[in-house]
């Protein structure tokens, strides 16, 4: 590039995201992962093979933010949509975005026999312990003891079970090409989460199985903080509980320099 | 194309093919399943899309994704799965997209059993899914009509952007007659305006079913509805037998319709002046012509395998000008032509009076028949 120190752009919207403000409530991480995802696309250049599959649940209109095709699908359902997309447009790129209700409650089979089928399709699943859009119930992630508007006296594990570990339980599948976990609560964990999403798309465009990354993220509105406690909160509750880790790395994406 | 012996199930599989099916989705279920197993064999040697999903909802779903990309996509089902199947359809008629479903419906409700059944006319005809929509359905008496069916499905389904069903019951599913394939029409070249395929060289393009803001909702509605309007106005369909001079016409779809006739032709014989009326497409739903032949009919009698479901609408064809009687078979039972044709005789030979609901009196006749049957178990 022939710009000088002053005239060079080091950071500017990404073609992949549209240029309109979001819904998102003040200090959501929705926003940063939509980003990430943004760039990767404009890295990769893939935008205009790009399919998204929006969910149910606050992104329900993340297909009002990104620059590429996108349909919109029932609650749980965006990996077996996906499939059906995937399945006819091989060459596509095809994407869904999940939180932890669509995801790993009501979407349960459809994910997990996703990634059993080792569909080459990748999945951002956001991961807040709670589901925000519905105003802060109980999600399949809520931590043990987490107080939401439908356990009002904190997640009893006795009566309520135990927060379920998609990414553990997704890699033990031989489908599973790339399942990893990644936060968004600071600037470094954000960059590691920008390379897992690379690496999970490099995975499906190899044709590596099912990808994954999970995104530990804040919800400040319904856990009733603010943001900057968010972020300490999830560091402190979250990680403990979900472990920022590779839980299954294919070996050709584990030799991939990028 | 040569006359063949064909299985109902194996022959509109074979037919969605020829008609340039692009993918199918589906789940095992009974009397169906030969479908899936066709589709499972045909479609990788074709090039083409199958896969077994690990339920209906997902199967469903697929569809719906796979329908985004202006492909010629279809499932199929029976019954239980059907109902599975309706978050899925309620979405697919929100977002406008083509869809052929075939559902070969069995005894219910509940688990119910694998025997022919028109248990599911409510639930498909019209119910289903959520909020307002309206799908085409086409019921066959006939493995030939089964695959005639199918073909229009898709064509209906392309022209109107709407689902389309073939309704059939287990007999049409699982019964093996001579019948005629369509030539193999090629698969689709180009696809639809509205198509989801990725934004290369254009704008991108979104396909939903969420309209946040009411009034964009009863937009959708209201385009919904003008749709239907066009599909009521064209797309009605129904055969007639022996009409010009019935006195007494038979009302009966897909294999009720077709023992009826068998009973029709006998009451001729016994110079008893009956007819049929089968109606094929039963959304829309032929009313003006059922009440064109109230004008001169001196009574209806509604045949089906369930408990009269179809029956309200013959109602409100007739409008209460003449008697309109009922004869049912349930849980998966299918009526003998004798059966039918007792009832035929019955009408032609007692006055009848106008009831409100003809279902009591059936009901009333029938108490001893189902006793008997029931004091076996």
């Amino acid at each position: 590039m022939e710009s000088t120190p002053e005239g060079q752009v080091v950071y500017q919207r990404p073609a992949s995201l549209a240029d309109v403000p979001s819904h998102y409530c003040p200090g959501c991480t929705h926003g940063i992962a939509h980003r990430l995802i943004a760039e990767v696309l404009d890295e990769m250049e893939v935008r205009e093979r790009a399919i998204g599959v929006a969910p149910v649940g606050c992104s329900v209109f993340i297909y009002n933010y990104f620059d590429c095709d996108f349909v919109e699908a029932a609650h749980g359902r965006a990996p077996a949509m996906a499939t059906g997309i995937k399945r006819l447009l091989p060459d596509r790129v095809v994407f869904a975005y999940q939180g932890d209700g669509d995801l790993a409650s009501i979407g349960m089979a459809e994910i997990m026999h996703a990634a059993g089928r080792g569909e080459n399709i990748t999945v951002i699943f956001i991961n807040n312990a709670i589901y925000g859009m519905t105003g802060g119930q109980l999600a399949p992630t809520t931590l043990p003891g987490q107080k939401t508007t439908s356990s009002p006296t904190g997640r009893d594990v006795e009566v309520m079970g135990f927060p379920l570990r998609m990414s553990e339980i997704l890699s033990t599948l031989d489908g599973a090409g790339y399942i990893v976990r990644r936060s968004l609560h600071d600037p470094k964990n954000i960059r590691m989460a920008k390379k897992a999403i690379r690496l999970a798309f490099e995975a499906q465009v190899r044709g590596l199985g099912f990808s994954m990354v999970e995104l530990l993220s804040t919800c400040p509105t319904n856990w009733g903080i603010d943001p900057l406690e968010a972020l300490r909160w999830l560091e402190e509750h979250m990680i403990p509980v979900y472990p920022i880790q590779d839980f299954k790395v294919a070996p050709t994406i584990a030799g991939l320099r990028i | 194309m040569p006359r063949e012996l064909l299985k109902g199930n194996n022959a509109m599989a074979e037919a969605a093919i020829r008609a340039g099916v692009e993918a199918y989705f589906g789940y095992p279920i009974t009397p169906q399943t030969e479908l899936l197993e066709h589709f499972s064999q045909r479609m990788p040697e074709l090039g083409r899309v199958f896969l077994q999903a690990e339920s209906e909802v997902a199967a469903i779903n697929m569809v719906y994704g796979a329908a985004c990309t202006g492909a010629r996509v279809m499932s199929s089902s029976s019954s239980p799965g059907v109902s599975l199947m309706m978050e899925g359809l309620s979405y697919i008629a929100g977002t406008e997209l083509p869809v052929v479903l075939i559902d070969v419906v069995r005894g219910g409700p509940g688990l119910g059993n694998i025997a022919p059944s028109q248990g599911d006319y409510n639930q498909i005809v019209h119910g289903g899914g959520h909020g307002d929509y309206h799908p085409i359905v086409l019921a066959p008496a006939s493995v030939q009509e089964a695959i005639d069916l199918t073909v229009l499905a898709f064509d209906l389904a392309d022209r109107y952007r709407t689902i389309v069903v073939v309704l059939a019951d287990g007999n049409i599913g699982q019964m093996m007659e001579p019948a005629e394939l369509p030539p193999m029409l090629p698969l689709r070249q180009e696809y639809p305006e509205w198509a989801v395929r990725g934004a290369l060289g254009r704008e991108r393009r979104v396909l939903t079913s969420i309209y946040i803001d009411p009034k964009d909702e009863e937009v959708v509605n209201f385009r919904l509805m003008k749709v239907w309007n066009q599909i009521q106005a064209n797309e009605v369909r129904y055969r007639e037998y022996y009409l010009d001079d019935a006195e007494f016409i038979v009302v009966g779809y897909g294999t009720a319709g077709r023992v009826a006739l068998s009973a029709v032709r006998e009451a001729r014989d016994q110079g008893i002046r009956a007819g049929l009326f089968r109606p094929v497409s039963l959304s829309p739903y032929p009313y003006a012509q059922l009440e064109a032949l109230a004008e001169r009919a001196q009574a209806f009698l509604v045949t089906e395998m369930n408990s009269g479901q179809m029956l309200d609408d013959v109602l409100k064809a007739v409008k209460g000008r003449v008697p309109v009687e009922f004869y049912g078979r349930m849980g998966g039972m299918v009526p003998f032509p004798n059966e039918i044709l007792a009832e035929i005789q019955r009408i032609a030979a007692a006055p009848l009076t106008i009831k409100a609901d003809p279902r009591l009196d059936w009901m009333e006749r029938f108490a001893g028949f189902i006793e008997a049957a029931g004091s076996k178990n």
